[in-house]
């Protein structure tokens, strides 16, 4: 039997329809079954008040000390690093062995596992390097984490960079560095933030590489030597050992927050650098 | 002033560059070092293959850690690729304008996530549903595999649709005025050229579910044993090591660094085909 095409056409698409519904909807119900139950609890003093009797009641703000600090150090770390291997790989050699190399390198680590990340952080800056769990230990290992991913944005928006802008600055006779410096780095800025902010993203929502490295004290730290407790580890904890599933909802709801703003930042820097593009 | 003089700089930022990758060497240099040696005294068939899970006892089999980790995986796929596949289709060749505006930062949000969100929502919502309906603890590969199917949604929705919208128009011109539907344009003609970047989205959403960790340690039980049905707890790979790391010592950490090695080596392989499909897709 044949069955016409339009008749096709009809079956398939309302298939497409109802399955795409579907996906929406239960992405939706996430945020909004997340917001409902978390919304409520959040207060002027659950961000600002010390966590008592292990989470059970209190606030959390040990926690978004960490969820701020451990990230900051880590893009401090990886951020020239990053765009220095992406300036280097872009503008100062041609395509060779060497670059191959990095580039293999990067895209390699981009995709394993977090756990993976904490396993080596765990035994190399907590036991070998003998640094314990502690805030320096957490973001040495992020930035680890977030490298490769910072490597490859930078790449694509110097490279985004049209060459004639380069040439330009050649012809007033300004050497590769000024160049660099002044023409090309500065139009491939919001690229490279865009890289930043998603790395920042993904540093907060990380439990696995950071419950390994960076503790899970609920002590306000006095230094980059002492552990600390970020939001995620904090939702982990109280949700995993059913401390207080309020207050897991509510720190939750704070993490998807976080994670809105950081995206709508992003978002704004990019329209601007396209604004500005087609001008 | 000039404090650093161009051949400075060039020496500086290719010092900058060789420091990262040798950093990102360090990592596997370190899991490898740690792990390879366990795997090799153990024998990698005893290793691998064996059931036996018992690190009091000095036996150090990761079998149904194998085996859980690819059912929890291959049933994430099964309820994220066609979900993720028909959204980004009809997402892309159906939507407005004005309206993808609003569903590609929703999706975008819904990648930045915590993972354990997805976790807890797996514990407190699916797990019920499932242990009511269906028996069992709850917490079971069924969970873990929705879960996860869910939380790779966003990976395989924003890659497919970004080669969809890739395809050039003239393309689509081409089928409908041959006379195909709209259809019979997108699975004939849309698809196929798009291809290389669904695939690519579908096996970098496939490593980020074997990957997963703390998550799927929510919702999938964790028992180390092999599973009768899709209702019976497991525990993957991820899970083994999360689990234990704390308080391991001596042989039972090797062994846990040896889980980590297999597991590296699936992913640089799944990397491996991730790559040579985009690949593909440029050459074409």
């Amino acid at each position: 039997m044949i069955i016409h095409p339009r008749h096709t056409q009809i079956i398939a698409i309302s298939m497409l329809v109802i399955l795409t519904v579907f996906t929406l909807a239960i992405l939706v119900f996430i945020i909004l079954f997340v917001f409902s139950k978390g919304l409520p609890y959040i207060s002027f003093d659950f961000l600002f008040s010390n966590p008592e009797d292990m989470g059970k009641a209190g606030g959390i703000f040990p926690t978004l000390i960490g969820t701020i600090v451990l990230p900051l150090l880590a893009i401090i770390i990886a951020t020239p690093l990053g765009v220095g291997t992406a300036v280097y790989l872009t503008e100062y050699t041609r395509e060779n062995r060497i670059t191959r190399i990095i580039r293999f390198g990067a895209d390699c680590l981009a995709g394993i596992p977090s756990i993976i990340f904490g396993l080596f952080g765990f035994i190399f800056f907590v036991t070998t390097l003998e640094m314990g769990w502690s805030i320096i230990s957490g973001s040495l290992t992020l930035a680890f984490m977030i490298l490769p991913t910072i490597i490859r944005t930078s790449e694509e928006a110097i490279k985004a960079v049209p060459y004639s802008y380069r040439e330009v600055g050649f012809s007033l006779g300004a050497t590769l560095w000024q160049t660099v410096r002044k023409i090309v780095l500065p139009n491939a800025l919001p690229g490279i933030v865009t890289g930043i902010m998603l790395s920042i993203g993904r540093s907060i929502g990380e439990t696995a590489a950071v419950i390994f490295t960076a503790g899970s004290s609920l002590r306000i730290p006095n230094s980059v030597f002492d552990s600390i407790r970020t939001m995620s580890v904090h939702f982990y904890i109280l949700a995993r050992e059913g401390i207080s599933s309020k207050n897991a909802y509510a720190t939750a709801a704070v993490l998807i927050i976080s994670i809105l703003l950081i995206n709508l930042v992003t978002y704004w820097i990019m329209n601007r650098f396209i604004a500005k593009k087609t001008k | 002033m000039k404090v650093l003089t161009e051949k400075g700089i060039y020496r500086l930022l290719m010092i900058i560059a060789l420091s990262a990758i040798a950093m990102l060497l360090l990592i596997v240099l370190f899991i490898l070092k740690e792990g390879l040696p366990f795997i090799f005294i153990t024998g990698i068939r005893d290793f691998l293959l064996s059931s036996e899970w018992k690190p009091a006892a000095g036996k150090f089999g990761i079998f149904p850690m194998l085996v859980g980790s690819l059912w929890v995986t291959l049933g994430a796929m099964i309820v994220g690729v066609p979900l993720g596949l028909a959204g980004a289709v009809f997402i892309s060749e159906f939507i407005p304008r004005w309206a993808m505006k609003i569903i590609k930062p929703t999706i975008e949000l819904l990648a930045g996530i915590p993972s354990v969100v997805y976790g807890f929502i797996g514990v407190m919502v699916l797990a019920p549903l499932i242990r009511d309906y269906f028996g069992g603890p709850g917490l079971s590969i069924a969970a873990g595999a929705i879960i996860l199917g869910i939380m790779i949604l966003p990976t395989i929705l924003s890659i497919s649709i970004d080669s969809i919208k890739a395809v050039p128009n003239s393309y689509r011109e081409g089928a409908f005025a041959l006379g195909a539907t709209h259809w019979q344009t997108i699975h004939m003609v849309v698809i196929p050229a798009a291809r290389s970047g669904i695939v690519a989205g579908i096996i970098l959403g496939l490593g980020r579910a074997i990957g997963e960790t703390m998550a799927v340690i929510m919702v999938v039980g964790n028992a180390v044993k092999l599973p009768g049905s899709a209702f019976d707890s497991v525990r993957t790979l991820t899970a083994n090591i999360a689990l234990e790391m704390g308080y391991a010592t001596g042989k039972h950490r090797e062994a846990l660094f040896a889980t980590g090695v297999v597991l590296l080596v699936i992913i640089m392989v799944l990397n491996y085909f991730a790559a040579s499909a985009i690949k593909r897709g440029v050459k074409k």
